[in-house]
């Protein structure tokens, strides 16, 4: 029992230490940006434009990594840009997290 | 016999319903609610919202035109629908599911063929303006960007992924004849000038726009604007700038310049750079008022809370509005003297007056996107 609870509060404080999560308000600007202004290429709905489609099932394929630094230094060659200037690599990572389990809707 | 009143009563009521108000269309238009597949139906003179239609799916990167009797409009939806909107009953007429993912589409000269442009599968097709039958398709292997509508019911449009204009000809809807020329790489968007002559493709991956004489389109596109952003690295482009619309005032193109805080200013004469006027931010729409005396221009992700009015005879801003959140579309009135704006974020439509830049009506809207009215029926490349 006392190994159970020694394993949880381990992956407690991982999950805190690493996920380093953005604050609630910051997620809610994140879910606008990403549904608003990534859809505007994407698709509000994820399912592509002139962006590839950024839904689970297309993206579950690609190393987490790779999807991160594509947000983050864009993808030259390409009309994907840098969102370095607006987002922190945390946030980054936060948002192909969401995208990976289903990216969550905008509170009304 | 009552049982027959109350039957004879009851049709009549129905035919009632069914009545159209008896109005003119000329000063009727849409407002995309993008989030919600839905449009609200607009009066210009009024300023107000006359109804709301739903159920037009994903409007994520919605376009409009009209029937050039102003009843109808018809919405591409990036989900792939063509919906007709009667816009009189406030109701879907017809609705097709045409492709897997759309980016717009144009209306025939003669307002008989509508056509849509596709993303996947892509290429474009033609479809009966009445009945929405489809009557052709090209086929193009690219994403299908910047289809504008020329004399002769022909089309014109730019293939992203091959770096070409194709020109359609559907003078025979069911059987269309298509060029082929080579523009630059990554055309993102097109336009034809007011006169339908001449199409211009921007170009994403180079600098520079092509530019094809459709009444000569046998000597191919030619590349202006070649370097406009030579040894200066271009900017991260948050948002494509659109070249639909009429950026054409007097003897000047008004381009928006890709990853650079400028206007290009190009004469028809020549086709060379006339002028680059600095700006707020990227450029996303740079529209000519319809008299070509101002040139209005929004800008891309974060400066798109910014509006700025250029005086075409200065050559020069001369005034900067914050018209509110997220302005992401600007329509003019038939003649000008009113623009509608859509702030997607601060769920409004704000209507302003273009001579003194008062703020006449702000009209609710849930993230409001494209604004169309109905002048666009009587509008080359609209």
């Amino acid at each position: 029992m006392r190994r159970i609870l020694l394993l949880s509060c381990l992956l407690f404080s991982w999950s805190v230490v690493c996920a380093s999560e953005p604050s609630g308000e910051r997620k809610q600007e994140l879910v606008r940006l990403v549904r608003q202004d990534c859809g505007s290429c994407h698709g509000m709905r994820f399912t592509g434009g002139l962006g590839l489609p950024l839904t689970p099932q297309t993206l579950k394929e690609r190393p987490f990594e790779g999807l991160v630094a594509t947000v983050y230094y864009g993808r030259p060659g390409t009309a994907m840009p840098p969102w370095r200037s607006i987002l922190s690599e945390q946030e980054a990572e936060w948002i192909v997290r969401q995208l990976l389990n289903g990216f969550p809707e905008e509170r009304r | 016999m009552r049982l027959l009143l109350a039957l004879l009563a009851a049709v009549l009521f129905a035919g009632c319903a069914q009545q159209p108000p008896v109005r003119g269309t000329g000063d009727l238009g849409i407002v995309i609610e993008r989030a919600d597949g839905r449009i609200l139906i607009v009066d210009t003179t009024a300023r107000a919202v006359l109804g709301r239609v739903a159920g037009l799916g994903d409007l994520s990167h919605a376009s409009a035109v009209f029937s050039r009797g102003g009843r109808y409009a018809y919405v591409f939806g990036r989900d792939g629908a063509l919906t007709k909107v009667d816009l009189l009953l406030q109701r879907i007429e017809r609705r097709v599911m045409q492709a897997g993912n759309s980016i717009g589409g144009a209306i025939s000269q003669d307002g008989r063929i509508v056509v849509a442009q596709n993303y996947e599968p892509g290429g474009i097709k033609a479809f009966d303006a009445a009945t929405l039958e489809l009557l052709a398709e090209v086929p193009t292997q690219s994403k299908v960007v910047g289809l504008a509508d020329l004399a002769g019911n022909r089309f014109a449009y730019a293939l992203f992924d091959k770096g070409e204009i194709w020109l359609t000809d559907l003078s025979d809807p069911r059987a269309p004849r298509t060029e082929r020329y080579p523009a630059g790489v990554q055309p993102y968007d097109g336009l034809v000038t007011p006169d339908g002559r001449y199409y211009l493709a921007g170009l994403f991956g180079e600098d520079g726009v092509a530019l094809l004489d459709t009444w000569r389109p046998q000597d191919g596109a030619r590349k202006i604007l070649a370097n406009y952003g030579k040894g200066q690295e271009k900017l991260p482009v948050f948002k494509m700038p659109h070249l639909r619309g009429w950026a054409v005032a007097g003897n000047h193109v008004y381009l928006p310049a890709i990853g650079r805080h400028e206007v290009l200013v190009v004469d028809k004469a020549d086709w060379r750079e006339s002028a680059r006027i600095p700006v707020k931010g990227q450029p996303v729409f740079v529209m000519a008022r319809p008299d070509g005396r101002q040139v209005w221009v929004n800008f891309a992700f974060p400066d798109n809370g910014w509006v700025q009015v250029i005086d075409t005879e200065k050559g020069e801003v001369v005034r900067t509005l914050q018209p509110g959140k997220a302005i992401l579309h600007m329509e003019f009135t038939p003649r000008g003297e009113h623009v509608w704006l859509s702030a997607r974020d601060d769920h409004a439509v704000s209507i302003y007056d273009t001579r003194t830049f008062a703020r006449l009506a702000t009209l609710p809207a849930q993230s409001p996107s494209g604004i169309f009215f109905t002048s666009r029926a009587a509008r080359m490349g609209f």
